[in-house]
């Protein structure tokens, strides 16, 4: 591991720019709860890699432990969140949550 | 099969456009081709209408997120993005998606939604208003500062995670506990 060919900082932040909007756009337009789910993944996943990225920019450690964190902050996002979708799925037969819009919210 | 031909054809043309930017950016191309594949994997995720296909591009995403770690000097985090992302939080949500055993109908109503006469005129506008904005943002010449220069290997940060951090760890860990909690909660059948 030696030897690494720079990036420009700037790139690796637009990507993750690029990614975050992407999952941004999904959580606005789908209405599926996996796909919002999977979503808010993605949009998670750009965050850790704009920390990374920072991190890796001044080689210091705490961007990657900023990323751990996020990780588990996935973790148990994805836990709660797929828990909340078998209760959807159970009491409405249906993944939309639309149907679950009795708080008119 | 004319379907299926245009597909062939479209992973093709995707293959070359991929081929095309390594030869271009020459010895970066690991960082650039795998932030591509990243892209249009996860524009693959987000237009999907199949949760299983969804799924698998996002898996493909997870994985070119993990060379761009690898390639920026955090093989450690390269080695979590793969074993806990790729790994643990995919397979809950494959197991979840089998478990529901989803239908053909929602499929069809997700596809309905995404019909491109309802995107096309506010994607284009959108489009024009970043063009400006990177006009502004974008000075000529630019203003590059280099990553990955340097390894910061797992050794550094588990130091760091149990020196300075020791709180952040121990609080995650409690986010986690509650996490389990509502998790067994909320998937309790009544």
């Amino acid at each position: 591991m030696t030897a690494l060919h720079s990036i420009p900082m700037e790139h690796g932040l637009l990507l993750a720019a690029a990614l975050f909007s992407l999952g941004l756009f999904g959580l606005l337009t789908r209405r599926d709860m996996l796909f919002m789910l999977m979503s808010i993944e993605i949009m998670m996943n750009a965050a850790a890699l704009a920390f990374v990225v920072a991190g890796s920019r001044w080689a210091v450690p705490d961007g990657q432990i900023m990323f751990i964190l996020i990780l588990t902050l996935a973790a148990a996002e994805a836990s709660v969140g797929l828990a909340l979708l078998i209760q959807l799925y159970r009491r409405f037969k249906t993944l939309d949550v639309d149907a679950a819009s009795t708080m008119k919210g | 099969m004319k379907t299926a031909l245009v597909n062939v054809f479209s992973y093709f043309l995707i293959a070359l456009a991929l081929i095309v930017l390594a030869y271009i950016a020459g010895e970066r191309a690991p960082f650039y081709v795998s932030a591509a594949v990243a892209l249009f994997a996860t524009i693959m995720v987000v237009v999907n209408t199949n949760p299983v296909h969804a799924l698998l591009y996002l898996v493909l995403s997870l994985l070119s997120v993990a060379v761009i770690f690898f390639v920026l000097g955090a093989p450690f985090a390269a080695a979590l993005e793969i074993i806990v992302y790729a790994g643990a939080i995919m397979v809950l949500f494959v197991f979840v998606v089998m478990m529901l055993n989803l239908g053909r109908k929602t499929e069809d109503q997700e596809r309905r939604w995404l019909a491109p006469t309802a995107w096309i005129g506010p994607a284009l506008l959108a489009g024009v208003l970043l063009w400006q904005m990177t006009e502004l943002l974008w000075p000529q010449g630019g203003f590059m500062t280099a990553a990955g220069v340097q390894v910061v290997s797992a050794k550094a940060v588990g130091i760091a995670l149990y020196g300075p951090y020791l709180l952040a760890v121990e609080l995650a860990s409690m986010m986690l506990l509650a996490g389990l909690v509502s998790a067994y909660h909320l998937g309790k059948s009544e």
